[in-house]
């Protein structure tokens, strides 16, 4: 099988993948095509996510894929990434459900949490059959986390949340709720089930980007929860930070995925098509437009992988996921225009790819810290001049 | 409960395939995958130990040059082990060498039931499996749709032109099993990462007691004398509609038997 599907794998970057990995790839590439992709067009136009697929990609063992124990596999880091590039190449949204999932809600509870919390949460999370939503965002609080409204007060051996979290995926359909909050000690993080009385969630309507993924906000209205839902080990904004890079490395690989969808699609469309008397693929001006995405997509493809090893190397840094979560969501989206142009008027069409992934990476563009922040990330870096404020 | 499931690695279908001009066979010296159509009795296999409540799924594959990467894939499924017979000697080997080397792999094993897909997707003799069972002296059910244990032995849907048998058999035996039947799970990824630690015994045709004459093109009854390009398909008849062309296309599928 070619390295990635329809795309020419130039350097041949597929072919570094070990046998696990490759095995991996293929399989989460047969669901999308098999199960996913059939049904995507039409969820997205309503709206809805396929949640009759969760069970199905819990056993496959997508969620928290890359944790140890716990009913998790211990894939490597760069198994994970691919992953989340044959996700995404069917959707942002199903990418960001298991990045959720798995790097969002899981990973805090396998990093931060107590063994019974672990053991209590991880394995039916693994399997899908409890749903997690992440809180750090807020109405007032998107690229500021830390400066948060939403407050925890300790009463004895409880504590009682208030606040109101937004732009949420999963809420709506979670289980549990991964809330972070400050408290008197600091920055704090909890479990809080989703039937705890003040605990209310709404969905967010009228969104024109990732419709195909549930995304909400959640109201805490003094809702009480134990001491043990308290994740021990997190003290301070470091914590859900942490969450974001996991998550953050996941996106740099799954946005290689999206343009690859659109870069076959248009590339396809201007094969078959004929204007003026040829295939639209013979005119120059397609053919560097090919040449500019398919460049794009390589250039993504090398920083991710290069993330992946620095990731299993033990030496990746929030700075190196910054450069490549900023260059390759702008590469895809990109990518996801020059698509959508190519195809004329059928490219506004949910019958095609590049409307449908153009649109949800403008989502992605902007949540797991703006194309903004990471650059000032990256100047900070440069210059040692933090400029975020 | 124990289950033998014969599977063939087969040179990747998505891929173009080649014949060796030297002896019009298919070229399998590249990298082999788990055969779709046997992917079904590995599930079948999985499933009738999950309601037997416990027990094993051996794979059984012949294939050159010690290929496992069909058989991981089965492994990571669920398979718990495998037995691998590889040798220089079986090149050439016919259906019938084939069931006979296959044979004394599963007679090691010791199973309860053997499974095997109908007919593999690379060659389609569709003989192998019923010269199994002859060679063990083994029932054989050919097309199952459906497998259940009872307290009187195998009860297998067996499907037919008309619609399906239902066979009583007593095990052990060899059954073919229907492509499509079931759905084939995916495999997890805890599967995949325990696979390559799963055992697979890797066996010669000595190892079986099997001499090389046996097999291989000395021991086949056959030989592909000659290999010739299928003929293009014929154009196709264009009719145009004056208003009554539906009819033309009605008597057209009333003919071939389709309404």
């Amino acid at each position: 099988m070619a390295g990635m599907e329809g795309t020419p794998d130039l350097f041949a970057l597929d072919a570094r993948l070990g046998d696990e990995e490759t095995m991996i790839r293929d399989t989460v590439r047969r669901f999308v095509d098999s199960e996913f992709l059939p049904v995507v067009a039409e969820h997205f136009e309503a709206g809805t996510f396929p949640e009759e697929l969760i069970p199905t990609i819990g056993e496959m063992g997508l969620f928290g894929m890359h944790l140890e124990g716990y009913g998790c596999a211990g894939a490597s880091a760069t198994a994970y990434g691919i992953a989340c590039r044959e996700l995404e190449r069917g959707d942002s949204g199903l990418r960001s459900l298991v990045s959720v999932q798995g790097s969002l809600c899981m990973f805090p509870i396998w990093r931060y949490g107590s063994t019974e919390q672990k053991e209590r949460y991880l394995p039916g999370m693994a399997a899908g059959e409890i749903i997690g939503c992440f809180g750090l965002t807020e109405p007032d609080h998107g690229s500021d986390p830390a400066n948060m409204s939403t407050r925890a007060v300790r009463r004895g051996d409880e504590w009682v949340l208030n606040g109101a979290k937004r732009w949420i995926t999963n809420a709506g359909i979670a289980d549990i709720a991964i809330v972070w909050a400050r408290s008197e000690e600091g920055m704090r993080g909890f479990i809080v089930p989703t039937d705890t009385p003040g605990f209310e969630a709404h969905r967010i309507h009228g969104k024109l980007s990732l419709r195909a993924s549930v995304t909400g906000e959640f109201y805490l209205d003094d809702v009480v929860v134990p001491e043990e839902n308290r994740l021990p080990d997190a003290l301070s904004i470091g914590a859900p930070l942490s969450c974001l890079s996991e998550a953050r490395y996941g996106i740099a690989f799954g946005v290689v995925g999206a343009a690859t969808a659109c870069f076959e699609s248009a590339r396809d469309y201007m094969l078959e098509r004929p204007q003026f008397g040829r295939p639209l693929a013979s005119f120059q001006i397609s053919q560097i437009k090919f040449a500019d995405m398919l460049t794009a997509i390589t250039n993504s493809q090398l920083q991710a992988f290069r993330l992946g090893e620095l990731k299993e190397a033990g030496e990746i840094r929030p700075v190196h996921i910054s450069m490549a979560k900023r260059h390759n969501v702008r590469a895809a989206i990109d990518v996801a225009r020059m698509a959508r142009a190519m195809l004329g008027a059928n490219g506004v069409s949910l019958e095609y790819p590049p409307i449908r992934h153009m649109a949800n990476l403008e989502s992605v563009l902007t949540y797991e810290g703006t194309e903004e922040i990471h650059g000032l990330i990256l100047g900070q870096e440069i210059t040692g001049i933090p400029a975020f404020r | 409960m124990k289950v033998a499931v014969c599977v063939k690695q087969i040179p990747d279908p998505a891929l173009p395939g080649e014949l060796d001009p030297t002896d019009n066979t298919l070229k399998r010296d590249g990298k082999l995958i788990l055969d779709e159509s046997d992917s079904y009795g590995v599930e079948l296999a999985l499933q009738l130990v999950e309601a037997a409540g416990g027990g094993s799924v051996t794979l059984v594959s012949m294939a050159p040059n010690n290929e496992v990467s069909g058989l991981r894939t089965a492994l990571a499924m669920g398979a718990d082990d495998a037995v691998l017979i590889s040798d220089d000697a079986l090149s050439g080997t016919d259906a019938l060498g084939t069931a006979k080397v296959l044979a004394a792999a599963i007679g090691r094993v010791e199973p309860d039931l053997v499974l095997a897909g109908v007919e593999s997707s690379d060659g389609y003799t569709g003989t192998v499996p019923e010269q199994i069972a002859a060679v063990m002296g083994l029932p054989s059910v050919g097309f199952a749709k459906k497998i259940e244990i009872g307290d009187d032995g195998l009860h297998i849907e067996r499907q037919t032109e008309l619609g399906y048998d239902d066979v009583v058999c007593p095990m052990p035996a060899v059954v073919s099993v229907t492509a499509g039947v079931v759905e084939p799970r995916y495999p997890s990824f805890k599967g995949i990462m325990a696979a390559k630690k799963k055992p697979v015994d890797q066996v010669t045709i000595a190892d079986l007691g099997i001499s090389a004459d046996q097999v291989g093109w000395a021991g086949a009854r056959q030989e592909i004398v000659s290999v010739t390009e299928a003929e293009a398909r014929e154009a196709g008849e264009v009719i145009e509609d004056d208003g009554e062309g539906y009819q033309r296309i009605v008597a057209f599928l009333e003919e071939l038997k389709v309404i």
